[in-house]
């Protein structure tokens, strides 16, 4: 008898839940976008050896700094220009995408571990667990990332993995406070409650009952801290702390164009744009994503 | 209230022992600091004299008491690169940054919180979906590419402003802008969601039945809830802001404690950095303290009851 | 006779939605006189709230609200500026809400919004705010007044917080006042605590008084006037006495069924209910909507309803002439 006539109007006019979920897909132009971007970058970085003849690591000194395509002087071999070691700015910059995807990826599944099995047993457990995991992410929220991350860096040395395992082992915060709070809402919900009355095992609670529940917001994190980590991979790698020479990361990239931005902003300019555009896409899919599936939007 | 504050500075002690512990452990991480100090080409005698000097010998733990006593009296030890004390090291730098974290902070409140509001107040409209479009700019331009792009146009073209050092205020507007813009996003988006609940609340409605105006709505009912979480946010903020001035202050040469972080970290010369994580760790915990006390202040079913 | 406090005539009010727009409130009138209580009764979505928000010019910008004629002591509601509307809300007409719980702000005390509601209309100094403030907590049976005004909302119980709200409307001496569902969100033992509280002070300082309800038993105990909405639309209305009595809608008379009678009503008996729900009201809406739930529908009630009228200010909106005391 409660139902207010909005609700009846719902009742009357909802399509199947695909449907609605297709829509609402689409009808977000912002996650449109950074699907479709963040595709593109995908397949050019998966694709880099078949786009550019060029190797991104070789040097050609007779044809240092040439400018792009847009400029004069430019040369048609070398579509973005060359940089000041003559390398192919194309090829640097489509190889460097992987080593942003790769960092990003795997720097957000080293700290989605970390995380979520911090904040689920928080969540899950209480008490105690809750106290020590609260405490832990204090801490960690406590320390400054690009401080430490530089620190630890330098002392262990800039190759790839200690980056990935670097921004891992600092970037789980999020995961943690995030999946605390989702698993807090789900804990007492009458099917878990259920579930524990016709005695599951907790492993069994948790995967099966629990994480399928959380699991929309664990993405949403997980992209967010996929860009979070890209940029700070590309910060480390500008300060001449990150991943080394020659390696082609858009960081090193704009901390090498900087000496020459004086002149040929363009250096700077092009990574650059790269980057801000990849971390856009993956942010605009990020939110998307939460916008799409927060319960408090259905409709 | 006096349980709540306690209870929190409690919290805030421990954490601050548990930093300590992890920065301090910092130096072992690389394996031998003895053989790290005297250098590649030391012989063994060498580092083993510095091992003695610096007391690289003595067990971790009494070693990290030690450093922590003098840290507490305000002595972080020698730097190994410049050859002064940290402290004196660090206390020349420190109010740089800091002046730059306020003025960063500052610069993010008055565009994020009016921002924010007129969003709110609009939803929809061209100016919500400004601030929409800046915020989300904001979240995806890294501040060091931004802060090379402001020389580029403000000091190499235009010539307006000087594209390094910190002698002048005119110094400190570019990179009061890119840290500012950095933490502008969230507190613009979280003052637009809070005003948006705040607006829908009942109270609101009540407000406007009694005849308030829409400013006295907006202003005296609706801003002073939906700030109270802002402010928990801006010193989050402001904790994250001072620990990312290394990469401001290493673009625009500004010499401050990040500067010096920088320098440090380059040089090896790890007990400035331990005293600067610490450090900066403790503005942090310092400034969500305050921001705790702030919020119970402003929130009577805190502070009352 | 004297002049009418409030005249509404063929109010409506419609919300566009993204399907279409939700006719929620068509064609509504009454009238109330000084010292009058006028119930409007109906089941949630009925459209009774939005009519009090219209009223008081309370609703969203998004709605749009039309009526052929909206007086108020003989100021047309319906031409008056925003400003001027402030100028009214809160000083000669006010508003008790139905949530106690979350209509208090809780950043400030309770001193403050009672006095804010006086010095937004009246040039008068703290001391003086305060003094009135402390007289109307002591009106709405607040005791140690002096001490709450420096409470914070989430200090008080629910009951307490309704008398304050209660004060607050008062604090101006509106010569309307509209209650919204004042009690629902109440205990029962406090529900009429505050409905004889409401019915008292309305006596009193001789107000208007509008209650916003669903419940028929606190109708029955203090309505002057009775307005019963369904789906936007009045089926009936009348004095109290003639809903009462001699109800004639079939609406009305299910209403009325679901009410037990002490002394009537045999332990155990069936009380009676409607079923069914309430039709979606966007797009064109044609015919009685109440047939769909109706057990005395018949295929003309599609189409155009005939306003009937008994008596001097009985009227109902039904295809079928009912006798008055016809069995229900």
């Amino acid at each position: 008898m409660a139902r207010t006539i909005e609700t009846v109007a719902e009742d009357l006019r909802t399509p199947s839940p695909a449907a609605i979920l297709r829509k609402r897909i689409f009808g977000h132009y912002g996650l449109v976008f950074g699907i479709a971007v963040l595709a593109i970058i995908v397949a050019l970085a998966l694709f880099a050896p078949l786009l550019t003849p060029h190797d991104p690591y070789a040097q050609d000194l007779m044809a240092r700094m040439k400018p792009p395509f847009w400029m004069a002087g430019s040369d048609p071999n070398h579509l973005l220009g060359t940089d000041y070691l003559g390398r192919d700015y194309l090829a640097r910059l489509l190889y460097g995408a992987r080593i942003s995807l790769a960092i990003g990826l795997f720097a957000a599944l080293i700290s989605g571990l970390i995380g979520t099995a911090m904040g689920v047993a928080a969540g899950y457990f209480g008490g105690r667990v809750d106290l020590v995991v609260t405490f832990l992410i204090n801490v960690r929220l406590a320390m400054p990332v690009v401080l430490v991350a530089l620190a630890v860096v330098a002392i262990l040395g800039g190759s790839l993995q200690v980056v990935v395992c670097v921004l891992g082992l600092l970037l789980w915060d999020r995961f943690a406070v995030v999946m605390r709070s989702s698993v807090l809402q789900v804990r007492d919900l009458e099917y878990v409650n259920a579930a524990r009355a016709i005695g599951c095992s907790t492993r069994r609670i948790i995967l099966r009952e629990i994480m399928p529940n959380v699991v929309n917001n664990l993405i949403v994190v997980a992209t967010l801290e996929m860009a979070h980590a890209i940029l700070l991979e590309a910060a480390l790698s500008f300060l001449g702390l990150g991943v080394q020479p020659p390696t082609p990361s858009w960081g090193l990239m704009i901390s090498e164009g900087k000496q020459m931005m004086l002149f040929e902003p363009w250096l700077i300019a092009i990574p650059g744009v790269a980057l801000f555009v990849l971390v856009l896409a993956i942010n605009l899919l990020g939110d998307g994503l939460r916008d799409v599936t927060a319960p408090e939007n259905r409709g | 209230m006096l349980m709540f504050t306690l209870k929190r500075l409690g919290l805030a002690i421990l954490v601050t022992f548990t930093v300590s512990l992890l920065s301090f452990s910092l130096l072992f991480m690389s394996g031998d600091p003895a053989s790290a100090i005297a250098g590649e080409n030391a012989s063994a005698t060498d580092i083993e004299a510095i091992r003695a000097l610096y007391g690289f010998d003595r067990p971790f733990l009494v070693q990290y008491a030690d450093w922590l006593f003098g840290a507490l009296s305000g002595d972080f030890g020698q730097s190994y690169y410049f050859r002064v004390p940290v402290a004196q090291l660090i206390g020349e730098r420190l109010s740089t940054t800091m002046l730059l974290g306020v003025c960063g902070i500052s610069f993010a409140l008055v565009t994020a919180i009016p921002l924010g509001v007129a969003a709110a107040m609009r939803p929809n409209s061209l100016i919500d979906r400004t601030a929409l479009f800046l915020s989300v700019m904001g979240q995806a331009m890294p501040s060091f590419w931004f802060g090379l792009v402001l020389i580029v146009v403000f000091s190499i073209q235009l010539g307006w402003l000087p594209p390094s050092g910190s002698s002048t205020w005119k110094h400190f507007i570019m990179p009061t802008v890119v840290l500012g813009y950095y933490a502008m996003p969230a507190i613009m988006r979280l003052t637009r969601a809070g005003m948006l609940e705040v607006l829908n609340a009942d109270y609101i409605r009540t407000a406007r039945a009694k005849g308030a105006s829409e400013t006295r709505v907006m202003f005296k009912h609706a801003l002073r809830n939906a700030v109270v979480p802002v402010v928990s946010l801006a010193a989050v903020q402001m904790g994250f802001m001072l620990g990312g001035s290394i990469v401001v202050e290493s673009i625009f040469a500004l010499h401050g404690a990040g500067y010096l972080a920088w320098e440090s970290i380059a040089r090896n010369d790890l007990p400035t950095v331990q005293a600067l994580i610490l450090i900066f760790s403790l503005f942090y915990i310092v400034f969500t303290f305050l921001s705790d006390l702030v919020n119970a202040w402003l929130d009577p079913r805190i502070r009352v009851g | 006779m004297s002049e009418p406090v409030l005249k509404v005539d063929n109010l409506t009010i419609d919300i566009p939605m993204a399907q279409g727009t939700l006719h929620a409130v068509r064609g509504i009138d009454f009238e109330l006189k000084r010292g009058e209580t006028l119930c409007i009764v109906g089941e949630s979505g009925s459209g009774k709230s939005l009519t009090s928000l219209a009223i008081m010019g309370l609703l969203s910008k998004k709605m749009r609200c039309n009526a052929a004629r909206l007086d108020f002591s003989g100021i047309d509601l319906r031409k008056q500026s925003p400003r001027a509307m402030r100028a009214l809300r809160g000083d000669r007409m006010a508003m008790i809400f139905q949530e106690p719980m979350t209509s208090l702000n809780p950043a400030y005390t309770i001193g403050d919004q009672l006095m804010e509601a006086l010095q937004l209309h009246r040039p008068v100094g703290r001391a003086e705010a305060r003094a009135r403030a402390i007289e109307l907590l002591g009106k709405v049976g607040i005791t140690a007044a002096e001490s709450r005004l420096s409470q914070y909302p989430h200090q008080l119980s629910g009951g307490l917080r309704q008398r304050v709200m209660i004060a607050m409307a008062l604090m101006c001496e509106p010569e309307l006042i509209i209650a919204d569902e004042p009690t629902t969100a109440l205990d029962v033992t406090i529900q009429a605590q505050i409905l004889r509280l409401l019915a008292d002070l309305q006596r009193e300082m001789n107000m208007a008084m509008i209650l916003v309800t669903h419940d028929l038993g606190v109708v029955a105990r203090i309505a002057d006037k009775v307005v019963v909405m369904y789906a936007g639309e009045v089926v009936e209305k009348g004095s109290a006495r003639e809903i009462f009595e001699n109800p004639r809608h079939p609406y009305t008379r299910g209403l009325l069924r679901c009410i037990p009678v002490p002394g009537k009503t045999k332990p155990g008996e069936h009380l009676g209910s409607i079923p069914g729900i309430v039709p979606s009201l966007i797009g064109k809406v044609e015919g009685c909507a109440f047939r769909s739930r109706c057990d005395v529908a018949e295929a003309a009630c599609a189409s155009d309803v005939p306003v009937r009228r008994t008596g001097e200010d009985h009227m109902y909106r039904c295809i079928h002439e009912v006798q008055a005391g016809a069995p229900s």
